[in-house]
């Protein structure tokens, strides 16, 4: 494979909307024939957590997504509740939980894959998951509380696998 | 007449694509693969895909929301 056909990633955001697209653009390089490597930071690291379910998404200063009901009758599955809720109601103790468990209803209906399968996908394609070795000892993570296949190393790290290709997406 | 058959039905982005990349890297160079996908999506994406990989897409065939791309493994 020529090293034109490198492509690397940066994934900073720890929440579940944003898990998705470092691991779409990922699964899907590679079966575009790319070498695909993608450096979790930050909030990033979240992505790479044996255990999931602490991601979430947040309507809270959110006003981007739109809120529709995955279930009920067709007139209210059409109704966006997101610019009709006043942000400051989602303060409300577990409006990330509930929204967040729509948000899985709503892809389970598209048929979008489940965060984990999209994941897994990942490392059954050989795709590189370095994790930031700084922010993992600053957020006071345990090497195990990460999935098997990742390597630890720093920024330097990410730029000798940069140093080819000319495919580097920061999300 | 198709060597193997992939149903990728009722899966999004960029699922049909991962599959049929899964399914055609099984496969021997000559072989024919047929997707079949009701992501209207993946008319392009399939396309890109085969343009990309050097695959050969031999046909595309929609039928009321369901299209079945014929591809040949190089």
């Amino acid at each position: 494979m020529s090293d034109n056909n490198k492509m690397t990633i940066i994934a900073t955001k720890g929440t579940f909307d944003w898990a998705f697209p470092p691991f779409i653009i990922a699964s899907t390089g590679v079966a575009m024939d790319k070498e695909v490597t993608i450096f979790f930071t930050f909030y990033g690291l979240n992505l790479l957590l044996k255990d999931t379910s602490k991601l979430k998404v947040t309507p809270l200063g959110n006003p981007g997504m739109p809120m529709k009901m995955p279930f009920g009758p067709k007139w209210l599955q059409a109704i966006d509740f997101g610019p009709k809720i006043p942000n400051v109601l989602w303060n409300i103790p577990f409006a990330d939980t509930l929204v967040t468990f729509l948000m899985k209803k709503t892809m389970a209906k598209h048929g979008v894959a489940k965060l984990e399968e999209l994941r897994s996908m990942c490392q059954e394609f050989d795709v590189k998951f370095i994790a930031c070795e700084m922010t993992v000892e600053l957020f006071g993570y345990d090497k195990s509380d990460f999935i098997d296949g990742v390597e630890f190393a720093g920024a330097a790290t990410y730029f000798e696998e940069a140093s080819t290709g000319n495919h580097h997406l920061y999300m | 007449m198709a060597d193997e058959t992939l149903d990728a039905s009722g899966l999004n982005c960029p699922l049909p694509i991962l599959k049929t990349k899964k399914a055609l890297s099984k496969m021997d160079a000559g072989k024919i693969l047929d997707v079949i996908s009701t992501d209207a999506g993946s008319v392009k994406d399939i396309e890109a895909f085969c343009n990309q990989t050097g695959n050969k897409l031999m046909s595309t065939v929609e039928d009321g929301g369901k299209y079945v791309f014929t591809i040949e493994k190089v």
